[in-house]
């Protein structure tokens, strides 16, 4: 059974169309490679049902220490190899207080270079039992076949288990080919534990 | 048809009415077609912007002008008045890089910051020529509604500018007077918005 108000589905087939930011999916890291979401696998909605996505991040838990988390799209074969120009900035301060700041992170290639390879979303990531990492990241209609892809992500982490740090990592999948997966990793080891749910944004 | 419980409406044209409906709702999605202008005003074709919710989240998606390398900004206004000329104090940081990776960096973004009742920068020198450049992001009104308060905003966009360069735009500021906004108008410094949508979320707590 379902209810249509002038002209407009209320619910359908057990779904109620109620507010605009529709739960997806939710991945939990178990000392894992990778958590990746592929557009139909899994019940994963990653195509033009919604014009943004967003994924959180909730207690991120590396294997191994000062490890960076990074991200990668696939956008036409099973690599995740999409062309990405993008800006790092962070903003810093040490626990014992001796520290802060505000940096952007020209470091090279691992950094905000253009090119295939990974996007440092958050870097050397504490791994003592209480470090972890949250934060979210927004991908703009991935579907698209005529536009850039535009993402943007703020993250803050422990960093090397002594520091706060806020970071800005923003870009565009520089592509009209459409984005069908995101895969999430750490630079080196195993994603210990965490949650990463998407989310799609309707409207 | 209506579904309306204990005199409370749930249901009604279509829609869940605010006071019922998920945290984050929908309130009003406009898509440029060679628009000069895109307006969001309170009471108009169903614009909600007054303090039926707290925080109201206007989105970007894929927005391209008619003319290469423009700005895109936005002004308010309260009550009946269509000026679009209310103080606001502002400032923005804005993240860049160019795909020839040869410039890169972080730089306070003078062109966005204001002490004025000018447009407000959101994008700075949008989107060179080239069909798949675009802009985006999100802008956020704290209690747009407040008798009370200045008006907080903050802004993240993005997009292709100044040429072959990826920009992030961090802007925020507040529109410097006590009196509720009551609309919301957003445009090109010169030229239409080709295309693009522009929505309109509102947020309970």
């Amino acid at each position: 059974m379902g209810l249509i108000s002038a002209g407009a589905t209320i619910f359908d087939n057990g779904v109620l169309n109620h507010g605009t930011m529709t739960f997806i999916k939710k991945l939990t890291a178990s000392s894992s490679a990778n958590l990746t979401f592929v557009d139909g696998a899994s019940s994963v909605v990653l195509d033009g049902t919604f014009k943004e996505y967003m994924f959180t991040f909730k207690n991120i838990h590396p294997a191994s220490n000062a490890v960076d988390f990074q991200v990668n799209f696939r956008d036409g074969s099973t690599a995740y190899d999409a062309p990405k120009i993008a800006t790092f900035f962070d903003a810093f301060h040490q626990e014992n207080g001796s520290d802060s700041g505000l940096r952007y992170d020209a470091g090279g290639e691992t950094y905000d270079a253009p090119g295939t390879g990974v996007q440092i979303l958050s870097y050397n990531l504490g791994s003592e039992n209480d470090g972890n990492l949250g934060g979210y990241l927004k991908l703009v209609n991935p579907a698209s076949t005529t536009f850039q892809k535009m993402y943007s992500s703020d993250i803050n982490c422990q960093y090397l288990n002594t520091y706060s740090i806020q970071s800005h990592a923003d870009g565009y999948c520089n592509t009209a080919a459409a984005i069908d997966g995101v895969q999430f990793t750490f630079s080196s080891g195993a994603i210990a534990a965490g949650d990463i749910c998407l989310y799609g944004i309707s409207g | 048809m209506a579904v309306i419980s204990n005199t409370t409406t749930i249901i009604d044209a279509g829609a869940i009415s605010p006071a019922t409906a998920g945290s984050m709702n929908l309130i009003k999605s406009i898509t440029a077609s060679s628009s000069a202008t895109i307006t969001f005003t309170h009471g108009d074709s169903g614009v909600i912007f007054d303090d039926t919710y707290d925080v109201y989240v206007f989105k970007f998606i894929n927005l391209h002008p008619a003319s290469a390398n423009i700005d895109f900004h936005f002004q308010v206004d309260t009550g009946t008045n269509t000026n679009f000329n209310q103080p606001i104090v502002s400032a923005a940081g804005v993240g860049y890089h160019n795909e020839a990776d040869n410039a890169s960096g972080f730089t306070y973004g003078t062109d966005m910051s204001q002490v004025g009742t000018a447009f407000q920068g959101l994008l700075d020198n949008a989107s060179p020529t080239g069909n798949d450049s675009n802009g985006g992001g999100s802008l956020t009104f704290y209690s747009p509604s407040s008798d009370t308060f200045v008006k907080l905003f903050a802004a993240k966009m993005f997009g292709q500018g100044h040429g072959d360069y990826f920009a992030a735009y961090n802007t925020s500021g507040y529109v410097n007077t006590a009196t509720a906004l009551t609309k919301v108008r957003f445009k090109y410094a010169s030229g239409n918005i080709d295309s693009g949508e522009i929505k309109l979320y509102g947020v309970k707590g």
